[in-house]
């Protein structure tokens, strides 16, 4: 009899959990409209090749490693951070774990150089960050430099190729016909979501991007939990160097160019804020996959990169400008609802 | 200077230069002014008394143009106005220094004292005027060895205060409004400002004078005039002349605290000691803070703002690291500066600025109320979110918050509310120890009453509070014991019935006079 009667605040939150990640869809459901409209705008221009299962792989496999150093850098820009260093990581990454040295000890120790160098990488840069109290922006700045000379300084700047059979086979394969780089990608971004939704890390990831004083009076370690964070996000790339080398079967370092740009955008445009405490994975996916399509439809149709460049400018400033005035209305309508007694905005005008 | 000039009392023929008549100011469930009136004649320095929130920041907000009064009349040199902007008060010639500076610690100082109104030509500006004027301005203000190219952050409080004082004179202000000058000022540089004043009036200009300090009043004032509780209870008092207990007893009124004392009078009987502070101390804040608190009693710390009441709570709290003392809880010591000891020992702080040192804003009540025990809602790392909203909605039930929504935004709450969603993360937490800085800021008058009885109750239940508050009646009417701190050093640890306010008043106030 009294469990039942305890039963109704928890109904009653249940529904409200559902009507609040009803309501976030939203704007989920506005950007996945985009990338459908982008979808029907390749289908019309290439009918024959585009939903052609050969297509949607190829597709898939490109956006994989962009995909994954996304996932990092969702969280770091969730934690209030920012990373630019993860193209050199990458770069970095890919380099050392194809060099003559670590190729002959064998695709094991490839895959786990990649993956603590990158890890490596980004615990220096959120060492930096917490410890030392260096800005983020500056921080991975200088990441960015270092990590790609020392990634030139190693290689020579040569390609170097992976004779390591073992690794080429292991990751060009497909399973059920789906490319390994493809489940590799869905992987990381399931891990992602669980960790940042559904852990204890993940809410007070949310919590320091959102109030780090707040965070810090409450007993969270925020400086351990930030340094952690940006590990996290130089171990997807470590992952994402894993997926390069695969794609392409070498090192090099020119790869992972300009990834910190296409990363950021595709968190930007998945409605995460840049200033912390908000934002969501399955944005930043619908994000990365705007950006594939839109690549993909420029490709087939033989147009110039040019215009791409432009139209994906175009699409990060009407993408933000649209969480703006969504943001916006959601803002001025609910206080109005059901508050009793309204929120006295200014009265320590008088007490301080 | 001759002060027997001003000080005559309410002689009939001056015309003054700035009266403000039933000045009424409302702010959304608060009436922050309620018919103040305020008198001020060019040449004199008129001190404006009133406790902690009687609205005298509220009036001088009114004055600067910062803030548009809902009704009364303001007549400027016989002419009535309106003061839309800041920048139209300036116009006008009345200038407002601040109690915190709002200088630029960045920018130089002859760029600060021309900031909005750059010496320029075609747009581009003429930084060589902008420095000899600034130059003879510290020159007028006796200051001559400030460089006008010195960057305003290297210079001291009392260097800082003189710009700002700078920028006032630079507006050719007729009125200038001065908001607890002599707070960061050491005594030497106290008397410098005080010769400025002197020579400012003698040239005819008026200023409005706000202070804590009796005997600054004394020494410079030339009329008073007193508000409480937004309204003006008496105006144009001879400053050197009227007794000090005259003066206590306008600001304190009648006496508040048999409101609370009705709440609290069902005693409680006290356990054991939780909390024992010995000796603690940080430099440049607060000496040796002794004190102890029992389950079940409500410890007030009273003072002005900066008396060291925050500090002391967030250092026992771990926030800031002490130089000396101990903090003990239950008879366990805390590790000094780490707030994860204080928390895992039971102890939890509702901070000062409720906004930006507890809250997220944007993130749910549930989410904001189990912020500090994630640990003991989660298992392996993963969230019990089903517990975790059982609890929080059954604690938001215990505290009344409405809307009784966990999933909320707490942005979207009342400031009351928002308060009571951070006193529910440390009950969920199971705290033993709880330290509540100035827990009404910003709540209304409604609000504040349940705000008040929940204190009480939780004392029941055996918590042990240390409540700090700027109103003296509240600390009065909550508090089992009261700590009277003035600047970092406890001057009184006495039962909160055997003091009233004017007692408190008196002793934070004088002291420095004598």
């Amino acid at each position: 009899m009294t469990k039942a009667l305890d039963r109704p605040p928890v109904r009653s939150a249940g529904v409200s959990a559902l009507r609040r990640s009803v309501r976030f869809d939203v704007r989920l459901v506005g950007l996945a409209g985009v990338l459908v409209l982008l979808c029907v705008i390749g289908l019309i221009t290439r009918p024959e090749t585009f939903l052609t299962q050969d297509n949607l792989s190829t597709m898939l496999r490109l956006a994989a490693a962009i995909g994954v150093v996304s996932v990092g850098m969702t969280f770091v820009i969730i934690a209030g951070g920012i990373d630019l260093s993860v193209g050199s990581i990458v770069a970095l990454s890919s380099v050392w774990m194809t060099t003559l040295a670590t190729q002959s000890y064998g695709p094991v120790v490839m895959v786990l150089c990649a993956l603590l160098v990158g890890l490596g990488c980004g615990l220096i840069n959120g060492a930096l960050v917490s410890y030392g109290k260096v800005v983020p922006f500056i921080t991975t700045l200088a990441m960015m430099a270092s990590a790609r000379g020392l990634a030139e300084r190693l290689s020579g700047r040569q390609t170097q190729v992976v004779t390591e059979t073992g690794f080429t086979d292991f990751f060009r394969a497909s399973v059920l016909g789906i490319p390994v780089l493809v489940i590799m990608l869905a992987l990381v971004f399931a891990v992602g979501w669980i960790v940042l939704n559904r852990t204890t890390f993940g809410r007070r990831t949310y919590a320091i991007g959102g109030n780090a004083e707040a965070a810090r009076l409450s007993g969270i370690n925020v400086k351990l939990h930030t340094a952690l964070v940006y590990g996290i996000s130089g171990l997807c790339c470590g992952i994402a160097a894993i997926m390069v080398v695969a794609r392409t079967t070498s090192g090099a370092s020119t790869n992972g160019l300009f990834y910190e740009l296409d990363a950021i955008a595709a968190v930007v445009i998945g409605g995460t804020l840049l200033s912390g405490g908000r934002g969501s994975l399955i944005g930043t996916l619908i994000g990365v996959l705007i950006f594939t399509v839109l690549n993909s439809i420029f490709t087939q149709n033989n147009l110039d990169t040019d215009i791409q460049n432009i139209a994906k400018g175009a699409i990060i400033v009407g993408a933000v400008l649209l969480q703006h005035t969504t943001a916006r209305r959601r803002k001025r309508k609910p206080p109005a609802r059901t508050d009793p007694d309204p929120q006295p905005t200014n009265t320590n005008g008088s007490q301080s | 200077m001759d002060l027997s000039l001003h000080a005559a009392s309410a002689d009939e023929g001056v015309e003054p230069l700035l009266a403000m008549r039933g000045i009424v100011k409302l702010f959304p469930g608060v009436r922050a002014l309620d018919g103040v009136d305020l008198e001020v004649r060019a040449g004199e320095v008129h001190c404006l008394l009133g406790q902690n929130g009687a609205g005298k920041s509220t009036l001088i907000k009114t004055l600067a143009g910062a803030h548009q009064p809902d009704a009364g009349e303001i007549v400027w040199r016989g002419e009535a106005i309106t003061l839309p902007s800041p920048v139209a008060a300036l116009k006008r010639g009345i200038a407002t220094m601040y109690q915190e500076l709002d200088l630029i610690p960045s920018l130089s100082v002859a760029e600060n004292v021309f900031l909005g109104h750059e010496r320029a030509r075609f747009g581009f500006t003429r930084p060589a005027a902008a420095r000899a004027e600034t130059a003879a301005l510290l020159e007028r203000l006796g200051h001559a060895e400030i460089s006008p190219d010195e960057e305003v952050g290297r210079l001291s409080a009392a260097g800082q205060q003189l710009v700002s004082m700078a920028r006032a004179l630079a507006h050719d202000a007729r009125l200038i409004v001065a908001d607890e000058p002599t707070a960061a000022l050491a005594s030497d540089e106290v008397d410098n400002l005080f010769r400025i004043i002197a020579e400012l009036t003698a040239s005819g200009v008026a200023v409005v004078y706000i202070s804590h300090r009796l005997e600054e009043i004394r020494r410079i004032g030339h009329r008073v005039t007193v508000i409480k509780d937004g309204r003006t209870v008496a105006a144009n008092l001879d400053a050197r002349e009227s007794p000090t207990s005259d003066l206590v007893d306008l600001m304190a009124g009648r006496k508040v605290q048999t409101a609370f004392r009705e709440v609290g009078e069902a005693t409680v009987e006290l356990g054991d000691v939780l909390l024992d502070v010995r000796g603690l101390s940080r430099d440049g804040e607060f000496r040796d803070v002794t004190f102890s608190v029992r389950a079940g009693e409500i410890v007030g710390l009273a003072g002005l703002v900066g008396a060291g009441r925050s500090e002391v709570l967030e250092t026992i709290f771990g926030a800031r690291k002490a130089d000396a003392g101990t903090v003990s809880v239950d008879g366990r010591t805390l590790r000094p500066g780490s707030v994860a000891s204080a928390v895992k020992a039971g102890v939890g702080l509702a901070p000062e600025e409720r906004k930006s040192q507890a809250l997220l804003l944007d993130m749910s009540v549930t989410h904001n109320v189990t912020l500090a025990s994630l640990d003991e809602y989660s298992r392996l790392g993963f969230s019990q979110r089903g517990r975790e909203t059982r609890d929080s909605a059954s604690t938001l039930d215990r505290l009344d918050l409405r809307p009784a929504d966990p999933w909320r935004l707490v942005r979207t709450l009342s400031g009351g509310n928002q308060q009571k969603a951070v006193v529910a993360r440390w009950l969920v937490h199971g705290c033993r120890v709880l330290l509540l800085d100035e827990p009404t800021r910003g709540v209304d008058v409604g609000a504040r009453a349940e705000l008040y009885r929940l204190i009480h109750e939780l004392a029941a239940t055996g918590v042990a509070i240390v409540l700090v508050s700027s109103e003296i009646p509240e600390v009065l009417g909550l508090a089992d014991r009261v700590l009277v701190l003035r600047e970092g050093d406890v001057l009184a640890d006495r039962p909160a019935n055997e003091l009233t306010e004017g007692d408190v008043l008196d002793m934070v106030m004088e002291g420095s006079a004598a």
